[in-house]
């Protein structure tokens, strides 16, 4: 081997290591960052594990918001057609929260069952409905169990 | 009627449009100058026609015509003129138009610089823009027509979305599509070359100031959207790595990839093959942004399925535009025949091999988090998302070797530069960027922390490796530096600045959320912030409630800030709108979140330490490449015209 191949052999070799090093970090970074999508039924029946954050879809229940009245904490329970779970969240609602609108939320599930969201996400158009969310509201014939003016309008 | 002329001026465009492509490229078959001849004054026609459909759809909206259907679903009578001009790019049908318009300012350029370009050139550069173009106007005719008619008209618009009702946003589009559309020259010049098999140092003293250009109007359009992004969505945030935001940001690697392997084609005449992929992809990745913003698959892959004629023909137009260009690029680029020197790893174009490598794989890691979630919802294999914790944690590794090597990119010279003459320029520069950075966040701050202080060390090295350069050319000469080098000076100083805003506001930045009736005092980030209540106000087309607070600095009042909460009556669409207290070393940042009980609110307030040093650092690099843009090498081509010319036209001129 002349000194000139082995250089370019050297650096061919020290891209191809340079590149697998980047594709392994950019590979084990993408799949600890997926977020994987739930509805509310999946939680309550269990099929969810407790500690990966996710993300959560439904529709916040009529009646169900309670602020506290010293701090920021809001309760609400989020549902689907079938079943709800109860959320809480520290922070500021986005403008388009208000009951019976549907919701995204991420966040963790905690040992007694209740999603502890770290941001609450509502889309910026009244009319419009996040299709996670349009799907979780469809029971297993794939009707949806909207309230019928609130079906997404997509 | 006057929608109508619009109309019919846009069918013209698109005969012009299929003329400028179709003859240029009979002529370089049959190599006849006539049909040559025939690119650049079609070219003019298309751009004025497309003009007229502009000025119509303009016109549509300011006379507020709810005939049109794309006036009445992006406009309202209440709306104030300027934003009723900048509602024809609101949506999609207006941004299409748009695209195409500056599609054809660019292709006017190209027509009226081809008189420095062998004509064989020029007609073919115009004849591949005239195509990209054809497609584009078949695809607003067919499918998107903005000029489409709805009786009855109803008597009221429904509003331009409230998100988009902003300075931000009247000139934001239009600079990021002018970036996107500019690498349609790049394109359409390697598209050339790989026609006429040519990449000579000619080729690319064309391609280079097209390629820069198109550059500064891409950095501008992103920096302006990141800067929007922070005023107008109330979140403090000045990147989301938001798909949106990323459809932008890959063109924006690949072209700054772009001009780097151009110098050193120029240069040294070799990655040749290499440039002309990149001209393609830069161009692939802008024709996908569009798409992906305007079409909304980013919404829900759903939203094909309910117009599937759109997706299809998106789908349909990709292909052969990407397909088409990589079949030729296999075809035709391994006659570019490759430099026989090895590249030297300590030579300029080692580390512009570096910085394109990394700059690639930077864009790839950035494509794979945006397309994986719409593939995995279209192939049915779940619903994911991809958090921005991915893209910080895949950017960061990439992109901090880089930086270093900026700190580098002045002072090693082409083809092979000995180690210790780079010891001996740089020696000083690095102690002084590591002793300035590590005190930068400790005396401005008064806090430090080791990533922020490594951030700081890289951009200020960045800074002082570009600067040592030019304090070496002036006191060695005297003489004004060439332009080109001072550009690249500014460019890379600014990359300095904005690596220096980064680290310090992702560092020390920080946020509360918190109760506050009027009359309450937080005290946050050193400065005390007082909320004394709401009050009513009647905007032009919305009503708001408008928080007043006081910001006191050791007890002295330094700002007054009024964020507010927006109603448009139009939609009902409740807006935040932020208050701002904007300084060069942090901007204090409130925000008002919901009303609670009895005249409390939950208030949002940021501390955004050194985060105008982001833009300020981006919009350096952008009048960087402006500087480059005068030198006197390009303007120096009419002189140059005569002896290439005569060494094209052997080619095919010759009919």
């Amino acid at each position: 081997m002349t000194r000139t191949q082995r250089r370019r052999l050297l650096l061919v070799g020290g891209l191809f290591v340079g590149l697998a090093a980047a594709a392994a970090l950019a590979l084990t970074a993408f799949s600890q960052n997926l977020l994987y999508f739930y509805q509310p039924s999946e939680i309550v029946a269990g099929k969810v594990p407790t500690d990966t954050r996710f993300r959560i879809g439904g529709l916040v229940e009529n009646g169900s918001v309670q602020r506290a009245s010293d701090d920021l904490v809001v309760r609400f329970s989020l549902a689907d057609c079938e079943d709800s779970v109860p959320v809480r969240f520290r922070g500021t609602l986005p403008d388009l929260f208000r009951e019976g609108q549907g919701i995204v939320a991420y966040g963790k599930i905690d040992h007694d069952g209740r999603f502890i969201a770290d941001e609450v996400l509502a889309k910026h158009d009244e009319n419009y409905m996040s299709p996670d969310v349009a799907d979780a509201m469809k029971d297993d014939q794939g009707v949806s169990c909207m309230p019928t003016n609130m079906r997404a309008s997509r | 009627m006057i929608p109508e002329l619009g109309n019919f001026a846009l069918i013209l465009a698109l005969c012009l449009a299929l003329v400028q492509t179709a003859v240029p490229l009979y002529g370089m078959a049959r190599s006849r100058a006539d049909c040559l001849a025939v690119a650049a004054p079609a070219a003019v026609g298309q751009f004025v026609m497309l003009g007229i459909a502009f000025a119509a759809l303009a016109f549509a909206f300011y006379g507020n015509d709810f005939s049109v259907a794309y006036v009445a679903a992006n406009s309202n009578t209440h709306l104030p003129w300027f934003y009723r001009i900048a509602a024809v790019w609101g949506a999609h049908e207006g941004s299409l138009l748009l695209w195409m318009l500056l599609l054809s300012c660019w292709s006017l350029a190209v027509a009226a610089a081809s008189r420095s370009l062998p004509r064989d050139v020029a007609s073919c550069v115009l004849a591949v823009m005239g195509s990209v173009s054809v497609g584009f106007l078949i695809f607003t005719l067919f499918t998107s027509n903005p000029f489409a008619r709805q009786f009855p008209a109803p008597a009221e618009g429904r509003d331009l979305n409230p998100l988009l009702q902003d300075p931000g946003l009247v000139i934001h589009p239009p600079m990021l599509y002018m970036g996107y559309v500019g690498f349609c020259v790049a394109f359409a010049f390697a598209i050339t070359a790989l026609i006429t098999g040519r990449v000579d140092s000619a080729w690319t003293r064309w391609t280079r100031p097209w390629t820069t250009a198109a550059w500064v109007f891409l950095t501008v359009g992103v920096t302006l959207g990141s800067w929007w992004a922070y005023n107008e969505l109330g979140w403090g945030g000045w990147w989301f790595w938001d798909p949106v935001e990323n459809a932008s940001f890959m063109p924006w690697l690949v072209g700054t990839a772009l001009i780097h392997s151009l110098a050193v084609t120029e240069k040294r005449g070799i990655f040749k093959s290499w440039t002309v992929l990149l001209a393609i992809t830069a161009f692939a990745l802008s024709l996908l942004g569009t798409f992906l913003v305007r079409s909304g698959v980013l919404i829900s892959v759903h939203a094909f399925a309910t117009d599937p004629a759109r997706g299809v023909y998106i789908l349909a137009f990709f292909a052969v535009v990407i397909g088409g260009s990589l079949l030729l690029y296999a075809i035709r680029a391994p006659r570019f025949e490759a430099g026989t020197e090895p590249v030297a790893i300590l030579s300029r174009e080692g580390l512009l091999l570096l910085n394109n490598i990394f700059l690639v794989v930077a864009a790839a890691a950035v494509l794979l988090g945006t397309l994986y979630p719409i593939l995995a919802d279209a192939l049915g294999l779940g619903r994911i998302s991809v958090g921005p914790p991915y893209f910080n944690k895949v950017f960061i590794p990439l992109t901090a070797p880089l930086v270093a090597l900026v700190g580098g990119a002045a002072v090693i010279a082409w083809k092979r530069t000995r180690w210790q003459a780079v010891q001996s320029r740089l020696w000083l520069p690095l102690l002084l960027a590591i002793g300035l950075g590590v005190l930068l966040p400790w005396l401005a701050l008064g806090e430090s922390g080791v990533v922020a202080a490594a951030g700081c060390v890289l951009g200020i090295w960045a800074i002082l490796g570009a600067l040592e350069d030019v304090v070496r050319r002036v006191r060695g000469r005297r003489v004004m530096l060439p332009r080109n080098v001072l550009g690249m000076t500014l460019a890379h100083v600014g990359v300095g600045v904005f690596v220096i805003g980064v680290s310090l506001v992702t560092g020390f930045g920080g946020e509360r959320d918190v109760r506050m009736a009027p009359g309450d005092r937080v005290s946050f980030a050193g400065y005390d912030f007082v909320f004394k209540g709401t009050r009513h106000v009647e905007g032009p087309n919305f009503t708001a409630e408008t928080g007043d607070f006081l910001v006191f600095d050791d007890g002295d009042q330094i700002a007054e800030l009024e964020p507010a909460k927006r109603r448009y009556n139009a939609s009902g669409q409740v807006m935040t709108e932020s208050g701002i207290d904007v300084g060069v070393f942090r901007d204090l940042y409130v925000s008002l979140g919901e009303s609670l009980s009895g005249q409390a609110w939950s208030v949002r307030i940021y501390h955004r330490p050194f985060i105008r040093w982001i833009w300020a650092g981006a919009f350096l690099s952008a009048i960087g490449g402006l500087v480059a843009l005068t030198d006197k090498r390009y303007r120096r081509r009419e002189k140059l015209r005569a002896p290439s010319r005569e060494h094209m036209s052997s080619a095919s001129v010759q009919a």
